[in-house]
């Protein structure tokens, strides 16, 4: 097993640079270029996630991705945040955003941001089948771990 | 690569092309200047992401941000997306039926029979 650990500081324009990362070790891993987009949208939405919750708090502290390759593709994208509800199921934001688009002017519309997390979270939900939001291991933040079935021969 | 804006006229439309990325980090100018066509009056939108390579959570945001303002001036949004992989997104997220999607800039300002470009899942 191999990994790859690049910490960032929460500032929007790294997010890209860790999607190019991130896509550069999961096709070295061996994931399919089919999957490939995915696996690129599901550690970019993480890390946006990470990086406007730090922002939503004036952290400066680094944002950590590792990407390790055992069995699975394997990526863990873990904040330094404090822990924050996880919000609604994702088919009920989904509903909420519907909802909130199909509103009249009249009614108060949702904060752009929220509605954002809500669309990221869907996404994240959508796109990861195996996807777990836990803890941090030394108790500060949160951990974001997704892993992907590695189906063909890694590129070495 | 980085994110261009366009804008040029198609009959009573503005066409909005995209290329590029739409991120947390580019979305702030695509939110900026579909805030200015709405300002400047413009009713019929229609944003064109073919040339757009890669749309996350946060450009989904500003389309549907942008869809509202212009609907609360009694325009309209539409997209155009030839992109499965794109298409896709807006399926996941359940937007495929808040958004008009055409295939073709022609559809879209033609208000061509193929209203919203669906596929197979």
């Amino acid at each position: 097993m191999s990994t790859v650990h690049v910490a960032f500081s929460p500032d929007p324009a790294y997010v890209r640079t860790v999607r190019l990362v991130a896509s550069a070790v999961a096709h070295r891993a061996g994931i399919s270029d089919e999957v490939l987009d995915e696996v690129r949208l599901a550690i970019g939405e993480a890390c946006t996630r990470a990086v406007a919750l730090h922002r939503r708090h004036g952290l400066a502290d680094l944002i950590s991705v590792a990407m390790s390759d055992g069995g699975r593709f394997t990526v863990r994208v873990t904040d330094r945040g404090p822990a924050e509800s996880a919000g609604k199921e994702p088919g009920e934001t989904t509903s909420d955003i519907m909802a909130q688009v199909a509103a009249e002017s009249g009614r108060p519309a949702m904060d752009e941001d929220v509605l954002t997390a809500g669309v990221g979270l869907a996404l994240l939900t959508g796109l990861v089948s195996d996807l777990a939001v836990s803890a941090a291991s030394d108790g500060i933040g949160t951990e974001i771990r997704m892993s992907w079935p590695i189906n063909r021969r890694p590129a070495r | 690569m980085e994110l261009s804006l366009a804008t040029r006229s198609v009959s009573d439309h503005v066409v909005l092309e995209i290329g590029g990325e739409i991120d947390v980090y580019t979305a702030p100018r695509l939110r900026e200047r579909l805030i200015e066509l709405v300002g400047a009056g413009e009713k019929q939108v229609v944003v064109d992401l073919g040339r757009v390579d890669f749309l996350d959570s946060t450009g989904l945001g500003v389309l549907v941000g942008a869809h509202r303002r212009l609907r609360a001036s009694d325009g309209a949004l539409s997209l155009v997306c030839p992109h499965e992989r794109l298409l896709k997104i807006f399926r996941i997220t359940g937007l495929d039926s808040v958004f008009e999607i055409h295939r073709s800039v022609e559809d879209a300002t033609t208000g061509g029979s193929a209203k919203t470009a669906r596929t197979g899942a």
